[in-house]
Parts: structure tokens; C-alpha cells; sequence
């Protein structure tokens, strides 16, 4: 017997005895670790953050620089900013969804064009599109510091995720579903929007909803496009300022702002529970409508 | 009346079907039998155009379903398909209402009058036997009954399109016997009204409910019909070694 497979025995032998209680121990500290840091920033927040928080906190606007008052303007500029977003990125991401994943006669160099532009964007730092937002919308498309920019902006950086997520909603469409309709002469516009897309639609909210909240967390791509302004803004040419962007301004830039920045997170925190709440339901009502046989189970 | 000659199948380089020739004539059920990958959806598939939607795929030789051929330039896929129903081996109505999988189609093709709409819903539900159980719930989903009732509803989504030929891929292989028994009643109901073709794996369903019968074999990578001809003699006559040892139970 050479040492090799007396190792091997020897190795198999720990793993048999002490495999399971190891491999429970080593999986489950990571997990435990994982569970309690996010427990840790949310107790955090919220601890310091609720103490500050009433309605008034949401329906005055800031003063002294954000120490005091509220963040009504902050909101409305963050719901602007939100509102461009959606308006550039739904019908674009649709479109392109439904060209990736639908398109009968594909050239497969054009679409695997498209796919790797969509992994670069969607890997980039969104500090990139802050710099590329500042250069194209504000300063060669001259809308300079403004809701617009940033939204466009946030649009750019959002489309990536939401296309994916889109396609792939369509694409989980069972195929039987296209054989039936064309086997009764349905034609593809019919196809698409009476059958294909309803049955994606859960799916597809559920990708937005995730994209609405990267968009509601992003700060280092609006800083450099909507701005830091703090009144609220009177068109979409205005500057303003998000919510993200007056946490870091509190936290980094104002001393004694600490308290509202706490507020203003606790604020944006749990908006974004709820949105992620949100998505989690559509996502098991997506389940359902394309695997109904679940529907027993629940 | 169906008319197939010399009809090839192919995806990209490989052939699925060599030279099928075949008549079904109005009013029959002709079955088709063989082992599983010998061409029998394919042809099927050929039949309606269901294979333009393959990519890669493309057919050669006629067909000619009363008198109109198939492939003719001047034939538009989605009219063609519209008078011919196509049953799938898996139930597949859509993720709708039992009302709206019937009415889409019909409402695509200008039936738009509520009471022509709805006495037509309720003839194709009778005529499969599903109108006593799903008069009271017309609105609910589709996908809430049962399978073999979600069978039926695709077979009364075909037929309400009035067509005159059903192209049928395994209908009955992925129910139980009870809901077997009953489409398979159902399409024995149908003989004489509509030109059926059924793809089968059993033979004794094949034997109860055909006229005419094509055996397809693989000589090679390609199917090919080995022997056709009326059911009940070729059951009981078979000239092809093959046929005869398949059909006594002995192969396949």
C-alpha cells in the first residue's frame, strides 16, 4: 500500500465521521454572519433613525443646511428623479426584452453583441455613468445640474439589470404556449400581448421593482447630474437633491447632521423593505401563474 | 381529404422525414404509429407549417389539404392554420379563462357580435362534453382543471375555429386511463365531421379508432413510412417483417 491511498482512506474516513457536524459549522457561521450584519445595520438605523422620525419629518422642508426640518423637498426631488427613470427605462427595456428573447430569425452575433453591452454596462461602477451622465447629459446636452440629467442618467444605469431581468421573464414563458397560439392562426402581435407578456408581466414586475430600488440607493451617479440642491425644484431643468445623495451630504459634509441623516435612511430603508417585500410577492405570483399546478401547495 | 407526397422534413442538415406520401380521405381518422424520433411529429408539424417556427427548419415534396396546397405561395400560414386544429401531447390552454381561451381566437379571425361569440362557446364545450362541468365557471382560469379537462378545452379551442382536418400529437399519452377514455371517445365521435390525423404510441388505441394506418420506421437517421394501409387489415395482415413484429407486440 503506498502512503497516496492510505491518505485517501484517511481522508474519507475524517470526512465520514465528523462531514456532516463539519460541513453544518463551516456553511452555517457564514450564514449567521451574513444574517447578523444586516440585522446590525438595520437595528442601527433604525434605532437612530426612528427617534427622529414623524410625519412632519417627511413633510417640511430642510433648514440649516438639513439639521433641522424635514425632507419634503428631498422627496419630491428623489420622486422626479424616480418618475424620468421609468418613463426612458420601461418601454426601452421592453422593447429590447422582447427583441432578445422573441425574435424568431436572430442573428447571433447581434444578439450576443447586445448581450455583452449589457454585462459591461451592468457591471460598471455607478460612479462611471455619474462621470458619464456629467459629460453627456449636463454639459454636452447642456441640461447642466437638473432632475432630468439625473434621471437620465439613472436610466443608463438601471436598463442593463431591468432588460435582463425582463428577457428572461419572457423567455420563461412556457413554449407551448406560442405553439398553441399558432397553431389557431393567432398572429405574433396577439401572441405577444394577450398571451406572452401577461404570463411575464408578474416576472417583470418583479425585475422593476428591484431596478426602482437600485435607482432609490444610488448616490455617486447623482451627485454629478441632479445635484445637491435642497429646495425643491420647479422643473425637471432644476437641480435637486435625492435622498441618497442628502444622507452621504449629512453624514460626510455637514457636522451635527448625523441625527437627520439617521432619519433620512431609516426613511429610505424602509421604503426599499417594502419595495423588496413588494418583489418577493410578485415573484412567487409569477411562480403561480406559470407553474398553476403550485397553487395547491400554498 | 388530405394529399402528402414525397414529403421530406429536415433540420438543418439532418432529415427527420424522407419522402412520406400518404392520403387520409375526408371524414377518417388515419393513425400514425412507430417508435419514439422516427418523424411522426414532425410530419405532423409539416402539415400545418408548425415547422416554419423551427429554427433551421424546411420541408420538401406537397401537401395538399382539400385541394389547397400547404406550401403554395399565395398561402398565408396563420389562414391555413386556422382551419386546421392542433392538439398537443401536453395540454396547453392559455394562462387565461376558459371564456377568453376559446374566444381569442375568434375574436383575432372577426367574430365580434357577444351572442354569436357566445352560443359558438358554448357548441365547441358541448361538442367535447365540458359544458355541463364548466357552465358555472366560464370566467375562472383555464389551468384550474383538471388535465384531462384542460384537453378538452384545447380540442374545443380548435374546433370552434370550424376547421376541417385535426392534427393530433399524442393526445391522449400524458392523461390517465379515465381521462383517456373519455378524449378518446371524444375524437371517435368526431369521425365522419372532421379529417383527423392522431399520432399514437398505443396500439390498441390506434386499432379502436383508426381507418387507415402509416407505420413509421427509421432506415437510417431519417423516418420513413414502412407500410400503410387500412387499419383493420394491416393489424391483422402486415406484409413488412418490421410492421408485423411492432404491431404483434414484438418490437418497439
Amino acid at each position: 500500500m503506498n502512503s497516496e491511498t492510505r491518505n485517501d482512506r484517511l481522508s474519507l474516513s475524517f470526512s465520514r465521521r465528523f462531514g456532516p457536524e463539519l460541513a453544518t459549522v463551516l456553511t452555517g457561521i457564514p450564514a449567521l454572519v451574513v444574517a447578523g450584519m444586516f440585522g446590525w445595520i438595520l437595528a442601527d438605523i433604525l434605532y437612530h433613525g426612528l427617534t427622529q422620525f414623524s410625519w412632519a419629518f417627511l413633510t417640511s422642508a430642510p433648514e440649516d443646511a438639513g439639521r433641522q426640518g424635514g425632507i419634503s423637498t428631498i422627496l419630491v426631488s428623489t420622486l422626479m428623479i424616480l418618475g424620468i427613470t421609468l418613463i426612458i427605462v420601461v418601454p426601452v427595456s421592453l422593447a429590447t426584452a422582447v427583441e432578445l428573447a422573441e425574435r424568431r430569425s436572430r442573428s447571433v452575433r447581434f444578439d450576443r453583441l447586445v448581450r455583452r453591452s449589457l454585462d459591461v454596462l451592468a457591471a460598471c461602477p455607478s460612479i462611471v455613468f455619474g462621470l458619464f451622465g456629467n459629460a453627456f447629459f449636463c454639459v454636452y446636452l447642456k441640461m447642466g445640474y437638473s432632475i432630468l440629467a439625473g434621471g437620465l442618467t439613472l436610466a443608463c444605469m438601471v436598463l442593463p439589470l431591468l432588460i435582463r431581468t425582463s428577457e428572461q421573464a419572457i423567455r420563461a414563458v412556457p413554449d407551448e404556449y406560442r405553439h398553441a397560439a399558432a397553431s389557431l392562426g393567432l398572429s405574433r402581435w396577439t401572441t405577444l400581448f394577450r398571451i406572452v407578456l401577461p404570463a411575464a408581466l408578474p416576472a417583470m414586475a418583479a425585475g422593476l421593482v428591484l431596478s426602482i430600488g437600485r435607482a432609490l440607493s444610488e448616490t455617486a451617479a447623482l451627485i454629478f447630474t441632479s445635484g445637491y440642491v435642497t429646495r425643491s425644484p420647479e422643473s425637471l431643468f432644476d437641480s435637486g437633491r435625492a435622498m441618497s445623495v442628502h444622507i452621504y451630504d449629512l453624514a460626510m459634509n455637514v457636522p451635527g447632521g448625523n441625527p437627520r441623516a439617521y432619519a433620512t435612511a431609516a426613511t429610505l430603508l424602509i421604503v426599499l423593505l417594502v419595495i423588496n417585500g413588494i418583489a418577493v410577492r410578485l415573484t412567487r405570483i409569477a411562480g403561480l401563474t406559470l407553474n398553476p399546478s403550485l397553487e395547491k401547495n400554498h | 381529404m388530405i394529399q402528402v407526397e414525397s414529403l421530406s422534413v429536415f433540420y438543418g442538415e439532418r432529415v427527420a422525414v424522407q419522402n412520406a406520401t400518404l392520403i387520409a380521405p375526408s371524414g377518417t381518422i388515419t393513425a400514425i404509429v412507430g417508435p419514439s424520433g422516427c418523424g411522426k411529429s414532425s410530419f405532423l408539424a409539416a402539415l400545418n407549417r408548425m415547422t416554419d417556427l423551427i429554427p433551421g427548419a424546411r420541408t420538401e415534396g406537397t401537401v395538399r389539404i382539400h385541394g389547397q396546397n400547404t406550401y403554395g405561395d399565395d398561402i398565408s400560414p396563420a389562414l391555413l392554420r386556422r382551419s386546421i386544429g392542433m392538439i398537443f401531447q401536453k395540454a396547453n390552454p392559455f394562462p387565461l379563462s376558459i371564456r377568453q381561451n376559446l374566444q381569442l381566437a375568434l375574436r383575432e379571425h372577426g367574430v365580434r357580435q357577444r351572442p354569436e361569440l357566445e352560443s359558438r362557446t358554448e357548441a365547441a364545450l358541448r361538442d367535447v362534453g365540458l359544458w355541463d362541468e364548466v357552465k358555472d365557471r366560464l370566467d375562472q382560469p383555464a389551468l384550474r382543471l383538471s388535465g384531462g379537462q384542460q384537453q378538452r378545452l384545447c380540442i374545443a379551442r380548435a374546433i370552434i375555429l370550424e376547421p376541417r382536418v385535426l392534427l393530433m400529437d399524442e393526445p391522449c399519452s400524458a392523461l390517465d386511463p379515465i381521462a383517456s377514455a373519455h378524449v378518446e371517445s371524444l375524437i371517435q365521435s368526431f369521425k365522419g365531421r372532421y379529417t383527423i390525423l392522431i399520432v399514437t404510441h398505443n396500439l390498441a388505441q390506434a386499432r379502436r379508432l383508426a381507418d387507415h394506418l402509416a407505420v413509421f420506421w427509421y432506415e437510417g437517421e431519417a423516418g420513413r413510412i414502412i407500410e400503410q394501409g387500412n387499419a383493420t387489415e394491416l393489424f391483422d395482415n402486415p406484409q413488412h417483417p418490421t410492421v408485423a413484429a411492432y404491431l404483434a407486440g414484438q418490437r418497439g
